[in-house]
């Protein structure tokens, strides 16, 4: 072969006269000046940089992808606005996990080996973070979860997935414990799906609330993918003091409605759910007016509060949403505003971090989550519009201020919010001791 | 909750299951009666059902009553033409060979649902019941609208007997179900009849729908459960037998209503499950089949 190739090789150089190269210098030239081919044509580090974002476009998480999906495009055209991370731009590359954990495995391998992304961000559901997470690992993938679950901070993930965007179920209910015993009722019975989110509901309430001098007299689980939910209601024993509810999937409007009716007009004990059981949905839905009075956890306050700081402002007017929490294109299309500022503050995480590691490329991997895994304080502003945060480098969490809200005509408003501390607890894990 | 408001609840629940997979199921069954063929895709013709009358009370303004009356009359019809044309166009073509047309519902499964993911989207949307009233009982609430399912659902399926005993259109169906050759001497359109009964059979499916999303939400997987259900009542029902499916659907609906609010929807489940292995092994036919000569 090579003896062949030679001779022509040879032959080609021969044949380069003044004139071809003068041309072969002017076509070059006129494609370097060519709109758009400029920042590749420079050097290979501003090429932009690639995350791949792993969203829950279809299946029962697709409520909370489609906004997952609108506030990472914002949080991207800001940073690529005020210049980009290392003076690079940032491409989101989006493939869409089906909320299934098989395919969430799937898609962090395609992000990683076909799209050549740097890292991975964005899941949400718990089953698919579980899914998906040891594949990261195997991959050596930055994965940046915005998923709630305990399962980071528990240590059953690895060192390549951190969750420094969004508080964990562990924390938020250790906030919500002291309030809800001191002001509801210390006889609890709660309402759950049956899956990791829901099962970490059940055992770190249950703890808190033990804790807090309370009992849960009453643990009801229901299958995520179930549609009918009055069944359940009978086994909610007369002296409860306090439902707690927690619900995701397609089936949450059905679910409370059929609370509502169960109660009808009668005597009902205090209702404290968990936003989740309404995220995407309309207080003022029909069927609803019930939960007049009834309390809810709220990750971030869908309804603009009176005197929200600029950087809230600021963050709800580039995401889209209106003062109710709806898109400001259509005010039917309810926002998951409790949840979904975890992907701006994730996004605005990942830029400080390329930032202190100077990351250039996939083999600066490694500095980039020391870096991040080196963040502590993270003061509330336009990049963490949900309020300060402390970031645990050891377990790979992040923790905030987490807040309960009432509901007064048809629209929930702040009555507490919870501080740091009041979500904290002791390592269950020690990432950093493990190897890369 | 003591003993009696909680069996009281539980039948309630049950019954309203009951009356919608009765519907489901008769479809299922009718289509299977007179053309032989499995119909994989009918669960896809009940969300469909649902999606568009989503699509139709969104549509018309005023009252949610009168949107959903308009529901109750379009989405049935569309879902009707629908199935019409896949008729015609995939099932005639495979002249309704009981194993292709199995593959090929299941392609139709397929096709139906991710045209409804994109267009319809990923998101499971509500519709207003058109009646708002609640059942006060002493010891709980129960939703008026539910009460009106139950109902509804006895009057359409009477109507179906009606029309398969009393009506010229009946006997055609029952004599192509009898023997298509002799009901084909006899001058019947046979042809026409399975288009008809194709059509039927999911505008069945979709008026079960019409009548469910109220209570829950139109979402584009919502072909699930009720497919598995219509099969497990038209197989202990007996595939075929209209008598059958719904005495089945009765049974299943509520003992999975009343298995369910006393110990688990899963213990419903596996016991449904069971009972479909009993009657497999030991009435193949099941209860009203007729029993193969």
């Amino acid at each position: 072969m090579s003896s062949t190739t030679a001779p022509q090789a040879q032959k080609v150089r021969s044949a380069i006269t003044r004139r071809t190269a003068l041309k072969g210098l002017a076509g070059g030239a006129a494609l370097a000046a060519a709109p758009g081919f400029v920042p590749y044509i420079q050097a290979q580090s501003s090429a932009p940089l690639k995350l791949g974002f792993q969203v829950h476009r279809t299946g029962i998480g697709a409520a909370y992808g489609r906004w997952y999906d609108r506030v990472t495009t914002a949080a991207a055209a800001l940073i690529n606005e005020e210049g980009g991370i290392n003076g690079r731009m940032i491409e989101i590359v989006t493939e869409d996990d089906g909320t299934d954990p098989k395919r969430g495995a799937e898609v962090v391998e395609k992000l990683a080996s076909q799209h050549g992304c740097d890292l991975a961000f964005g899941t949400l559901f718990s089953h698919v973070v579980m899914g998906s997470s040891p594949r990261a690992g195997e991959l050596k993938l930055p994965y940046f979860v915005v998923s709630e679950g305990h399962h980071v901070a528990s240590g059953k993930l690895n060192r390549y997935t951190l969750q420094p965007g969004i508080t964990d179920v562990k924390s938020q209910v250790r906030a919500m414990a002291p309030w809800v015993s001191q002001n509801l009722g210390k006889k609890v019975t709660m309402i759950f799906p049956d899956y990791a989110f829901g099962h970490d509901h059940r055992d770190f309430f249950s703890e808190a609330i033990a804790a807090q001098g309370g009992e849960v007299i009453e643990k009801i689980a229901i299958p995520p993918t179930e549609s009918s939910f009055t069944r359940y209601f009978p086994r909610i024993p007369r002296d409860t003091e306090v439902i707690y509810h927690v619900m995701v999937g397609p089936g949450v409007l059905t679910f409370v409605k059929e609370l509502g009716e169960f109660y009808g007009s009668g005597a009902r004990p205090q209702i404290f759910g968990f936003i989740d059981s309404l995220e995407a949905v309309d207080i003022a839905t029909p069927g609803l007016e019930f939960l007049e009075g009834t309390y809810f956890w709220e990750g971030m306050p869908r309804y603009a509060p009176a005197d929200a700081p600029e950087y809230e402002t600021f963050y709800r007017e580039r995401v889209g949403v209106d003062a109710n929490g709806a898109s400001v294109s259509d005010s039917k299309d309810i926002s998951t505003y409790a949840h979904m500022f975890g992907c701006w503050e994730t996004l605005h995480v990942i830029k400080a971090g390329m930032e202190a590691a100077g990351y250039q490329g996939p083999d600066d991997r490694v500095k980039l989550i020391e870096a991040v895994e080196a963040m502590t304080t993270m003061p509330a502003g336009r990049a963490h519009p949900q309020g300060d945060k402390v970031f645990n480098g050891k377990t790979h969490q992040v923790f905030g201020h987490q807040y309960i809200s009432q509901v007064a005509d048809a629209k929930l408003s702040v009555v507490h919010t919870a501080s740091i501390e009041d979500g904290m607890y002791p390592d269950e894990t020690d990432y950093t001791a493990q190897p890369f | 909750m003591d003993f009696g408001p909680y069996l009281l609840l539980a039948s309630l629940e049950g019954a309203v299951g009951a009356a919608v997979l009765a519907l489901t199921a008769l479809g299922l069954s009718l289509v299977f009666g007179v053309m032989r063929i499995v119909n994989v895709a009918h669960g896809e013709f009940y969300m469909l059902g649902a999606v568009i009358a989503w699509w139709v009370t969104s549509m018309v303004g005023g009252h949610p009553a009168l949107g959903f009356v308009a529901a109750m009359v379009v989405s049935p019809l569309i879902v009707g033409i629908a199935a019409a044309a896949a008729e015609r166009l995939v099932l005639r073509r495979l002249d309704y060979d009981p194993e292709a047309t199995i593959v090929a519902t299941i392609g139709l499964l397929y096709v139906i649902q991710q045209l409804a993911l994109s267009t319809y989207g990923a998101d499971a949307r509500p519709v207003a019941a058109p009646i708002d009233f609640r059942v006060q009982f002493p010891w709980f609430g129960y939703s008026g609208y539910k009460l009106c399912v139950i109902g509804a659902s006895a009057v359409m399926m009477l109507a179906v007997w009606l029309v398969l005993t009393h009506t010229r259109v009946g006997l055609m169906m029952r004599a192509t179900q009898h023997d298509p050759e002799t009901a084909r001497a006899f001058a019947i359109p046979v042809d026409r009849v399975y288009a008809g009964v194709f059509a039927i059979g999911a505008m069945l499916a979709a008026l079960g729908a019409v009548l469910i999303v109220p209570i829950q939400q139109a979402h584009y997987l919502m072909g699930h459960d009720p497919l598995l259900l219509s099969f497990i009542v038209v197989i202990i029902g007996g595939l075929g037998s209209l008598r059958g499916t719904v005495l089945a659907a009765v049974i299943i609906g509520m003992s999975d209503g009343i298995i369910s609010v006393f110990f688990s929807p899963t213990l419903a489940k596996i016991l449904a499950t069971l009972l479909v292995a009993f009657v497999l092994v030991w009435r193949p036919a099941g209860l009203f089949g007729a029993r193969p000569a």
